[in-house]
């Protein structure tokens, strides 16, 4: 028998027993369905993830913050108690590390030169508080304002323009695309390069103004909220602040650490013992997202095994389909067989049934989970999901597609070797005889 | 086909048995189907094998017709011993020389008429447009063109039976063998099925082994051999078989 007869006479059979195969079609659905949907879930967070990762600058960044008291808090029993020699008053810090989770005392100067002194580390920059109270243009009405302090270190989701320029001497701002249409810009575009005028108020009172240009328009963003401004702009509004008063400046909760360049990680481990050892905590950044990331990861893997588990109940289900197929086949066998068809050609047969009914479910599994899949992620954007821009919630990409329809259909040919083996293996004259 | 006849004058015989055997279980439960069968049919011969039920009949034509394998002796096909070919040839031998007609048809329900009939054909590995031509030419012979589109399950009894026959010479056999093949019909049916049979026999030459209980069936045939307990005893053709074998 030719394979295209072959392939042909398998379909036609699948199709002989509809309310069977229909059945057996159904369980590989529901795999095919779970597994396509998680693992474009999986996919599309991350790949979120990654774009908001990638929006932080270099690898070579550490975020240095004094070990804080709920470290110590875990070690011991209770709070701390307050002692006037090593204690300062609590600070919060509006804009701190993202997802820092507890708030760390105030660095020193002193803590900066020992920070500075470790191997490694070529500069150190404290994030500088910045308090701006409006933003407005010509036209334009004011509106609340607030500078990013990580701006130093971060690469915006630029939706247009260009980054900031930290080494330029010009007044940079880089500002988020919800600020468009209150400032009364057309588009993204026209506001490229327009100048914005920022207000503020110093710790005496009075108010200031800034004139910066707009260099680009960035996206709203899960881990870098505000609008971003360049280092000759946040120097600006941090000595404006001060009102000219010595020692007014306060001192910064975190700093960044700029590493020697071509460190390798065994190398910046140690910066990070290091620092450990001054009393001081250090994250990469990739280190603050890691837990997002395993997270996300973790849930997208217990999902998947849910996926497994229905697919490992599916393949049961092949095989018992085929089972019963090949019982009540046994002449039509025989008589194959009697008629020359050959061991090989008749487990080919009912592989390829197998296969046939793999392909089917595992097609329209993934056809379904596309459509429910791509409605959800208009319908979540549209809704409870909108702040989140540039998140489409359910990735699906071809490859992982294609896995899915070629890991059923394997699954479904293991599941249907057993029955074919049985099949293959019998006797044209047992069947022929038994009536 | 190696030539292995002590006559060259004359053609091998279209099916030899040697000897043959066929036991079932062993030692105490020990099961004799058959035992040291010889037998030998010309080409074009029609033989009816006769016999009651349980005397092998039915196992000396699966032997015959390579379906199963002897406990001992051989079966030779045109000369050649069955046990040197190798099971690809045996398909290849079954599928191209053998045509098959059986009591209960065996034949696809939900099929069409024509699908049931070319199917010793797809095994061939014939092209689509080939098989259809050869299937609906038989067909056409066998009044039954007109019901070619027809499912199988829709037929009479009588129209089953031949398209059996009709799936059976797709293949353009030279033997058919034929198990109780008017066992299901009845005797106005029967009788024409018969009648082809005969009629392809006497026609195309096509060797014909047929079994049956039916003596009137045998009584058409040329030649009868009559099966008991395993063990051939009596063969219309005897005289003529010891000239031919060995």
């Amino acid at each position: 028998m030719k394979a295209v007869d072959l392939a042909r006479t398998a379909v036609a059979n699948t199709f002989r027993s509809k309310l069977r195969t229909t059945l057996t079609v159904l369980a590989l659905f529901v795999g095919a369905f779970t597994l396509t949907i998680t693992t474009a879930l999986g996919a599309g967070v991350s790949s979120y993830i990654t774009t908001q990762v990638n929006s932080f600058a270099a690898e070579d960044v550490l975020l240095v913050q004094a070990t804080t008291d709920l470290t110590a808090a875990a070690e011991d029993d209770g709070p701390a108690e307050w002692d006037p020699e090593t204690s300062t008053s609590s600070n919060s810090q509006a804009g701190g590390a993202p997802l820092a989770g507890a708030q760390a005392e105030p660095l020193t100067d002193d803590d900066l030169d020992t920070i500075a002194a470790i191997d490694g580390i070529s500069g150190i920059d404290p994030v500088r508080s910045v308090s701006t109270d409006w933003v407005s243009t010509d036209s334009s009405a004011k509106f609340e304002f607030s500078v990013n302090p990580q701006s130093a270190v971060t690469v915006a989701d630029l939706e247009t323009g260009a980054q900031l320029d930290h080494s330029a001497s010009d007044f940079e701002v880089m500002l988020p695309n919800d600020y468009l249409e209150a400032l009364e810009f057309d588009s993204a575009d026209d506001a490229v390069g327009s100048e914005v005028t920022i207000g503020m108020t110093d710790i005496t009172g009075a108010t200031h103004e800034v004139t910066a240009e707009v260099v680009g328009v960035s996206r709203s963003s899960l881990f870098a909220s505000g609008a971003g401004a360049n280092n000759a702009l946040v120097t600006e509004l941090a000595s404006l602040r001060t009102a000219g008063i010595e020692g007014a400046d306060e001192n910064s909760v975190i700093a960044i650490a700029y590493l020697e360049s071509e460190l390798s990680d065994a190398q910046i481990e140690q910066v990070t013992a290091d620092l450990s050892d001054a009393g001081f905590s250090a994250q990469t950044i990739e280190d603050q997202l890691g837990i997002v990331t395993t997270v996300i990861a973790g849930i997208t893997g217990v999902l998947n095994a849910f996926a497994i588990v229905a697919l490992i109940a599916a393949a049961f289900g092949i095989v018992n389909t085929l089972l019963m197929s090949v019982q009540e086949r046994t002449r039509e066998i025989g008589l194959m067989k009697a008629m020359g068809m050959g061991s090989s050609r008749i487990f080919a047969l009912f592989s390829l049934e197998a296969v046939t009914i793999g392909v089917i479910g595992s097609l329209i599994g993934v056809g379904a989970a596309m459509l429910v899949g791509s409605g959800l992620s208009t319908a979540l954007a549209a809704g409870p999901l909108a702040d989140l821009e540039g998140l489409s919630l359910f990735l699906f990409e071809p490859a992982s597609l294609i896995g899915v329809v070629l890991l059923i259909s394997a699954i479904a040919f293991v599941s249907g070797a057993l029955p074919a083996s049985r099949a293959a293996r019998q006797r044209p004259i047992e069947s022929l005889r038994y009536e | 086909m190696a030539i292995d006849d002590p006559h060259p004058s004359a053609p091998p015989p279209a099916l030899e048995a040697v000897g043959l055997s066929k036991h079932y279980g062993s030692s105490a439960s020990r099961f004799d189907a058959l035992s040291d069968v010889s037998l030998s049919i010309r080409a074009g011969e029609c033989v009816a094998i006769v016999g009651k039920s349980g005397s092998g009949k039915s196992t000396l034509m699966h032997l015959l017709a390579v379906l199963d394998e002897p406990s001992e002796g051989e079966v030779r096909i045109h000369g050649t011993d069955a046990r040197s070919l190798s099971a690809r040839a045996l398909n290849r031998l079954r599928n191209r020389e053998f045509g098959f007609v059986f009591q209960q048809f065996f034949l696809n329900a939900q099929q069409s008429v024509l699908d049931n009939v070319t199917l010793p054909l797809t095994i061939a590995g014939l092209r689509r447009g080939a098989r259809r031509a050869r299937a609906l030419e038989v067909l056409g012979t066998l009044d039954l063109a007109e019901k070619a589109s027809a499912k199988a399950v829709t037929l009479s009894g009588g129209q089953k039976q031949r398209t059996v026959i009709a799936r059976a010479l797709a293949g353009n056999p030279s033997v058919i063998f034929a198990d109780e093949p008017t066992g299901n019909l009845d005797s106005a049916t029967g009788a024409i099925v018969e009648d082809l049979l005969f009629t392809l026999n006497r026609e195309k030459g096509i060797t014909l082994v047929i079994v049956t209980h039916d003596d009137e069936l045998a009584a058409r045939c040329d030649r009868q051999v009559v099966l008991r307990d395993g063990r051939i005893v009596s063969d219309s053709a005897a005289p003529v078989l010891e000239g031919v074998a060995r």
